[in-house]
Parts: C-alpha cells; structure tokens; sequence
C-alpha cells in the first residue's frame, strides 16, 4: 500500500495509522433533500466517510450516488454503495463512472438484500454479476482503466474499493476463506456485519490475523447501537446473518424502563473502546440507522473525536 | 424435465369459451411425470370440461387426445385426420409443446392449460424442485454438481452471501442454502481447491442474446 490509490479522506486516514471511524446514512424514501441534509449535519466532522446505502433491504429511497452528490456539497465524504440486485453490468459501469464524476472516491461492493425482503418483492433481480466480481471490476477499472471487456476508459474512477464481511454467517469456517477471496479481488478496506458477539468476532479476527489479511487490507468492525430490547429481538430473529447473545438482550432487558437506549450506547462504546485494542482492526463502522443524532455522543464517548485532519 | 402445474379451472373454462369443438391435448413426458398434462389428467380435465358445459347448459364438443410427445413434429402430425374436427385445441403441454402444435396447425388456436414452471427433477411424489437454468455453459463440475444459478437465490458464483442460518437461504428456511451445499459437498470429495479461484461474470450470451436458442446439427439431420 505505497502510493494512494484514491486519494480519498478514508483512504489517508487510514494509512496513515489512525483508527478510522466511519458512519452512514439511509437516503429518503422521496426526494426530501432537507431531511437528508438534516441528517448529515449530526455526522460532519464526527466521522472520516458516510456511507450511503443503496436501496438497503431492497425499499425503494433515493440512488445512492444522487444522496452521495448531495453529501459532497454538505462538505462529507461519502462511501457510495452499490448492490448487485438491481443492475447489470452495463449500468454498474455506468454509475461507477457517473458517481466518481460527481466527486466520489470510495465504494462498497454488496451483492444487496433479496428483492423478497423489500417493497416490490414481485421485482426481477438482476445478479448479472456478484459482489465478488463487482469488486474485481471496479479494480480493473482504476487499475487497468479498462472496462470489463477490455475496452479503454477515457479517464478512469480511482475508487478506493470496499467490501462487506459477515463473521457470523454460515459456513462459518469459510467466512475467512471468503474475506481472503474478497481481498485477492481487489478490496482494500472491508466494512463488516454488525457485531454483537464479541468473543466470535475476536475468533475470527484472530484466524483473520494468522492469514496475514489484516496486512493486506483495512478491516473496519462494524457497530450498531441497539435502541431498544424490540430492536434487540428482532434483529436476533429475523435479520439474516445477524448473531444476537440472549446476554446482550438481557443487558438491555435489565437497564429498566426508559434506560434500554443509554445501555445500548454504553454497549456500543465498550465495544468501540476494545475494537481499538483488537489485533487487526484498522476502524469502525459505526450504523447508527435512523439514530444519526446520536452519533456525536457516542464518538465522544468512545474517545474517537476529533477526527485526524490528513 | 420441464415442470408445469395446471391453470385455474375458470382460467381454462373462459379461453375456451368461444370454442364448440375443442381438443383436449395432452402429453405423454415430462408434464406426464410431473402429474400435470399426462394422459390421466388430460382425462380428468376433459371431463371436467364437459361436465361444467353442461350444468351450464351449452353444446360443446370436447374430445381428448394424448401425444407421445407435443415438442416433436413427427409425434404432433399424427393429429392430422382428426384435426379438421375441432376449432381450438387445449393443450396440456408445456409452453415448447403449445408452440410446436401452433407451428404444425396455424390454422387453429392452441390454448395453454398449464403454466409452465421449471427445468426441475422429481425428488419426492408430489414433489419437484428447479436445479437447473439453461445455462449453456454448464459449471456443475466446479461447484460439486449443485448448480449455483438454479438454487442460490442471488445466483452467486461466488458466494456464499452472509445471510444462511442453519444451513437454510435467508429468503425461504424450507430452501437448503446452494452454497452450504456446494461447500459440504466439495468438502466431501477433497476438492475445496475448485473454489480458490474467483469465477468471472457469466457469458450470459449462451443463454440470452440473439433471440430464441437454436441447435443444429448437421450430423442429426436427413
């Protein structure tokens, strides 16, 4: 990792040593730009980029890369997301070189949510091609400046390549293989699932570490704060990939009446405080969904402001 | 085989409606094992056919008939003496077979009375399930002969996602996840290496591109 490949404000971060810490951002369900940009007030200068997710849990909202352009003139910077599920390989390019032209510098390859989960769920999917081969395309495309049929691209979109890992899923001893498959495709940063279960995550990291992936690329822990013991439950039951412990419900359970959002938060920043100490972990991706006042608070408290100026 | 399940009743009864002297085709292959459009069923949809006319009082005549098979030319022109006797004809084959009947007798409407499902296998009785997309670039051998494309909900070559719990697809816990499924197998034959490698996007122009697929062979041909 000598010379940058971007030259995004992550990326900087991110070389330069420090512990990154990034946020995100659902765009609207409409075109309501004063909501978005009400939103993105409480993250400015709290965290190094924003994700913009990309039609998350297959709802239609705003395209990521028009909620990304918005967040460039609010002065953030954005880590634009791109799913799989609803382009094909045409528009993937065309975007990827639309988006780099409004200003961005990172992206997040995702296969995305299936079409079943969300609001139109009698649409086609497209997986014209996967996240795998997403990533391994938009390296070509900044490396190479080649389209993926070899043909030239008249100035190519340096992106800064991320990727998404889930620890808890399963086959779980192939979750590392698969991180590993992920960085040989081009990823240089990778945002992972929600962690709950710290002692699985820090397995995982450690088997991460053992292979030498943590040298190959940034990996960014991810965080959500639970909000309350409901939110707990459901992603425990009915969010895939996702693992709850029953202690961390009983935690919450515990805190009492109108103290459940306080526990999360000191969850979250106990989690935050020991994902800075662990072994391999370069950042944290903090989702605070439909929570993003919150997040000055919690990067007080967990000792991540202010943000290195790189 | 191709799957196909029957149409609703009223469905039938209604594209029918116009018609006095109707054929009931069935055929005898793949809708015939997948208890569809065989000779039983044909039967059983013509009597019900004609019972409804005639609680409904109209004069219809519906007779039925069973092909070998309807896809193929040499088994549809049997059909030739008795096909001046009707003006439609229902078939019960599957949408290759509809077409091919339609293409052999233009004169006549051919009516679907299935819904033709998938390129499937029969894994238990009452039971089939889709295993295979018509690809035309066959990658079973890689992923240890359960096909990605037909049973990966997001068709990932290379997955799997992060969503499987228990070994089942985040989208339906009756289906076992392709990739859970690949990488036991794989495992079994100590052939995990098949997966080192990244598989590029797929030449999607061997399944869709320049209109309908065809293949010729000359040496098949007379």
């Amino acid at each position: 990792m000598s010379e940058l490949k971007s030259g995004s404000n992550l990326e900087k971060v991110l070389k330069a040593g420090h512990f990154a810490f990034t946020g995100e951002c659902g765009p609207p369900k409409g075109a309501n730009v004063e909501h978005l940009r009400e939103k993105l007030s409480h993250l400015k200068g709290k965290v190094d980029a924003v994700n913009i997710t990309d039609n998350q849990t297959a709802v239609v909202r705003m395209s990521s890369w028009a909620a990304c352009a918005i967040l460039i003139q609010e002065g953030l910077e954005p880590n634009f997301q791109m799913v799989c599920r609803d382009r094909n390989r045409l528009a993937i390019q065309s975007d990827i070189l639309g988006a780099y032209a409004l200003g961005v510098r990172n992206m997040l390859c995702l296969s995305g949510d299936h079409q079943t989960f969300g609001n139109h769920p009698q649409a086609k999917n497209v997986y014209d091609i996967d996240s795998m081969q997403l990533i391994s395309l938009v390296k070509k495309m900044r490396d190479e400046q080649k389209f993926m049929n070899d043909e030239e691209i008249d100035v190519a979109p340096k992106l800064f390549i991320g990727a998404a890992s889930n620890p808890f899923a399963e086959p779980f001893e192939f979750r590392v293989y698969r991180l590993a498959m992920k960085i040989d495709s081009g990823a240089d940063f990778i945002q992972t699932q929600c962690i709950y279960n710290m002692q699985r995550f820090r397995g995982f990291m450690k088997r991460a570490v053992d292979m030498g992936l943590h040298e190959r690329c940034y990996i960014l822990a991810g965080i959500t704060p639970m909000k309350s013991v409901g939110m707990a439950q459901y992603m425990a039951k009915a969010v895939p990939g996702m693992d709850v412990p029953e202690s961390l419900i009983k935690r919450l359970r515990g805190a009492g009446k109108g103290k459940v959002a306080e526990e999360g938060i000191k969850f979250a920043v106990e989690q935050i405080q020991e994902l800075k100490e662990m072994e391999g972990v370069a950042g944290v991706h903090l989702m605070a969904i439909e929570w993003e006042h919150r997040v000055p608070e919690i990067a007080e408290r967990a000792g991540m402001l202010p943000r290195p100026k790189v | 085989m191709i799957t196909a399940t029957q149409k609703p009743i009223d469905e039938i009864k209604e594209t029918i409606s116009p018609y006095k002297r109707v054929l009931v085709l069935g055929c005898a292959s793949c809708v015939a094992e997948c208890a569809a459009g065989g000779e039983k069923e044909t039967g059983i949809l013509a009597s019900t056919l004609r019972m409804a006319a005639k609680m409904e009082g109209k004069e219809v005549t519906i007779r039925e008939k069973t092909l070998d098979r309807q896809c193929v030319k040499d088994f549809v022109v049997q059909m030739d003496d008795i096909i001046d006797e009707y003006d439609a004809v229902l078939s019960l084959g599957c949408g290759a077979g509809v077409q091919a009947v339609a293409e052999i007798f233009p004169e006549l409407p051919i009516i679907p009375a299935l819904n033709t499902e998938f390129l499937g296998e029969t894994r238990d009785q009452g039971f089939w399930v889709e295993s295979c997309v018509g690809c035309g670039d066959c990658m079973l051998y890689y992923f240890g002969g359960i096909c990605p494309l037909a049973r990966c909900s997001k068709q990932l070559l290379n997955g799997p996602c992060g969503g499987s719990k228990d070994g089942r697809c985040e989208v339906d816990p009756e289906v076992p996840c392709a990739w859970q499924l690949i990488i036991e197998r794989l495992e079994r034959f100590n052939a995990m290496d098949r997966l080192e490698k990244i598989f590029p996007p797929k030449d999607w122009s061997k399944k869709q591109g320049q209109g309908p697929r065809k293949i010729i062979r000359e040496d098949q041909q007379r």
